[in-house]
């Protein structure tokens, strides 16, 4: 069976055999190098000269330790995000409150390090991970039961949630004069802001000289493993996987597919909201609306999380990359790289990549009959 | 609460709530086509930087560069949307991450600030701009007159659009069609209906108006370009369908009321409240959930709730 493509003379047919590995190692790079003609392309039409473009770009996020330090800055958040929406779209469930889910992990963990954080970072710092993973797991799971449950679609539920979650972060700093905003002297209200947590709770950066590594990078890598471990060599993730796969099978075999799904957008949750822990113990020390809400951090993270192709380990170089760009973006800043270009090829790598999954799904034909495979 | 409040919060809520019940419109088609496209806040975007681009520079009588440029910005918004649906229509790509995609790639740190920077539109004052009409000279008309008789033109056509696509979808034999795409592909392909055909149709028509949606900002509410000028409007908007069971009516009506209670934050601070304004703005967010939460179990979901098939690639094969 074949469906023809609009205009063009292609077939579709459906792999009824394993996808050949070349196809699935010559994708992904194919898919790159097709983004970076598209990405040349509006350089050029641009005006930009695109050897400088990519020049100042891997300047600033590649070629100095210093430059490479500057994009696991960058990498961090999205990492974690990038995990969480893995984790949960690898088992078919569409949790994007990861941005949501990360703010309520930097109330948490700011929250926490204000009230304990002068005892020390062996005490601080697995209290704030832990109040965090508490706070965006219980977030998660509002869209979670109500699916679970309710049957309430968790796309837009978490959605709905995000807007929520940033309100209450607004309001905490803003609005309210709540435990979070520094409300000693004058000049805190002229501009509101948070309080700054004790320095004996900011997360030590491991390194030296120049080379730094972000204590949530590195918390990100050993998640990364134990995601990994968890879908590809345990029972419950061998659950996940089938229940992913077949729902129908799933419930046949027993599995139990609600509570599965809840404990996926629990974890899922749990993760996002490390990355919000991170935000507050590697780099803001303080609980910023702002600054937490203009990355779009959790949103990115399902771009790093597709562009891994779910898997946990892939996720992390999908993250260094897309921490790169965006870190070249924020640093470079002129002329021959303006921010708004970040945009712009994280979506053209997002979606050659999305598009070329079609080859490792189908064979496609051009022609009637002619029977040359296309990759 | 004196009256005059009550008539000042409904017609800045009518305001403020139509770009969002436009482009919550144009998801409405192409939802109902089956295809669920995030994508909207940065269809927005791309719609708002080339309305106010062309409303810049061209000359021209006023009203004559007004058409041009929200028809500019329509077409430059299904532009992008054609990305969106030749990802998920053609190649099956999932739609939750090609519509983020989407949105990554033309908002705010995306081609719309990048069209920005490029036509250097940052910091200059637009040349023209949609004022309200006075329509039928009624606009002093106790009540009525400012909430309804004192809006700009792009608030009457939002009415227009909502009763077309109310008598498209209904009553139609093409509206019929698109149901059936939307509801059972199978079966509107059994019937010789192109399930292809309407949803790249309906997807790029619901970025188009998507892209009017996003000119208000730049035509109507504000008179300049700054990055990211939606600030999320495109995200309420795919709310607003929901909200409103995906039916036209439902999506004016809370546009509007997620226009009042935002209004009404500021309003009722302005007069000494003492209660946060966020609380006023996540109303219409919980409010959603909770509707959500109820229509989707049990009672409501045949009479209710989303498309069928919305979010599922169609391919006969079974893809």
């Amino acid at each position: 069976m074949s469906a023809i493509l609009p205009a063009i003379p292609i077939r579709l047919e459906k792999r009824t055999e394993r996808t050949p590995s070349w196809v699935q190692a010559a994708t992904p790079v194919g898919a790159f190098l097709f983004a970076f003609v598209i990405v040349t392309v509006i350089l050029l039409a641009g005006g930009h000269n695109p050897l400088q473009s990519y020049n100042a770009m891997l300047q600033a996020s590649v070629t100095s330790t210093s430059a490479i330090s500057q994009t696991l800055v960058s990498a961090t958040p999205l990492l974690l995000t990038g995990l969480a929406a893995a984790v949960a779209f690898r088992m078919g469930i569409w949790n994007i409150g990861g941005e949501g889910q990360l703010y309520i992990g930097a109330i948490c963990a700011s929250g926490v390090a204000l009230a304990i954080g002068a005892h020390g970072i062996g005490l601080a710092l697995p209290a704030m991970i832990l109040a965090a993973m508490v706070g965006g797991a219980l977030w998660a799971a509002i869209p979670g039961l109500l699916r679970a449950y309710l049957n309430a679609n968790e796309i837009l539920t978490s959605l709905m949630l995000n807007y929520t979650a940033g309100l209450l972060l607004d309001w905490l700093i803003n609005d309210s004069n709540s435990y979070w905003r520094d409300t000693s002297g004058a000049s805190a209200y002229l501009v509101a802001h948070g309080k700054t947590i004790p320095g004996a709770a900011n997360w030590p950066a491991i390194g030296g000289g120049n080379f730094s590594v972000p204590f949530g990078f590195l918390v990100g890598l050993v998640l990364a493993a134990l995601l990994f471990v968890l879908v590809r060599h345990t029972w419950l993730g061998y659950q996940l996987r089938v229940t992913a796969d077949n729902p129908g099978v799933g419930r046949y075999a027993g599995m139990a597919s609600k509570r599965n799904f809840v404990i996926v957008m629990l974890l899922s949750g749990a993760i996002a909201a490390i990355a919000g822990a991170s935000q507050v113990g590697d780099f803001t020390h303080i609980l910023d609306p702002t600054g937490l809400q203009s990355p779009q951090y959790g949103y990115t993270g399902i771009v790093v999380a597709a562009l891994g192709r779910y898997n946990p380990l892939a996720v992390v170089i999908s993250a260094l990359l897309l921490g790169a760009i965006t870190n070249a973006g924020i640093n470079v800043q002129s002329a021959t790289f303006p921010q708004s270009l970040t945009g712009v090829i994280e979506g053209i790598i997002l979606f050659c990549v999305l598009g070329s999954e079609i080859f490792s799904r189908y064979r496609v034909r051009v022609g009637a009959e002619k029977a040359t495979v296309a990759a | 609460m004196n009256r005059g409040l009550v008539i000042q919060l409904i017609a800045t809520g009518i305001f403020y709530g139509t770009p969002m019940a436009i482009a919550a419109l144009g998801e409405l088609l192409a939802e109902r086509s089956g295809v669920l496209n995030l994508g909207v806040e940065g269809m927005m975007l791309m719609g708002a930087v080339v309305a106010f681009w062309v409303s810049r520079d061209v000359s021209g009588p006023n009203g004559l560069v007004l058409i041009i440029a929200v028809l500019a910005g329509a077409a430059a918004a299904a532009a992008v949307s054609l990305i969106h649906a030749f990802m998920t229509i053609t190649l099956r790509a999932n739609q939750v991450v090609s519509g983020l995609a989407l949105t990554i790639f033309a908002g705010a740190t995306g081609l719309s600030s990048y069209v920005g920077d490029l036509a250097n539109l940052g910091g200059n004052p637009g040349r023209h701009i949609m004022n309200a009409i006075n329509v039928f000279g009624l606009k002093d008309v106790p009540i009525l007159g400012p909430i309804i008789f004192n809006q700009p033109a792009l608030v009457y056509i939002s009415w227009v659009i909502a009763f077309a696509i109310y008598w498209y979808v209904n009553k139609t034999r093409q509206g019929l069609h698109l149901r059936a795409v939307g509801e059972n592909p199978e079966a509107a392909d059994a019937m010789g209906v192109s399930v292809t055909r309407y949803r790249y149709a309906h997807v790029l028509i619901g970025g188009a108006l998507a892209g009017v949606g996003g000119s208000f900002y730049t035509l109507v509410i504000s008179s300049e370009w700054t990055d990211g000028i939606t600030s999320g409007a495109g995200w309420i908007a795919l709310a607003l369908v929901i909200l409103a069971f995906w039916r036209p009516a439902g999506v004016i009506a809370g546009a509007y009321l997620f226009g009042v209670v935002s209004a009404l934050g500021a309003n009722l601070s302005a007069r000494g409240v003492q209660l946060p304004p966020e609380v006023f703005s996540a109303l219409p967010y919980v409010l959603t959930i909770a509707v959500l939460a109820i229509v989707s179990s049990g009672w409501g979901r045949g009479r209710f709730g989303a498309p069928a098939a919305l979010g599922v690639p169609y391919a006969r094969d079974g893809g």
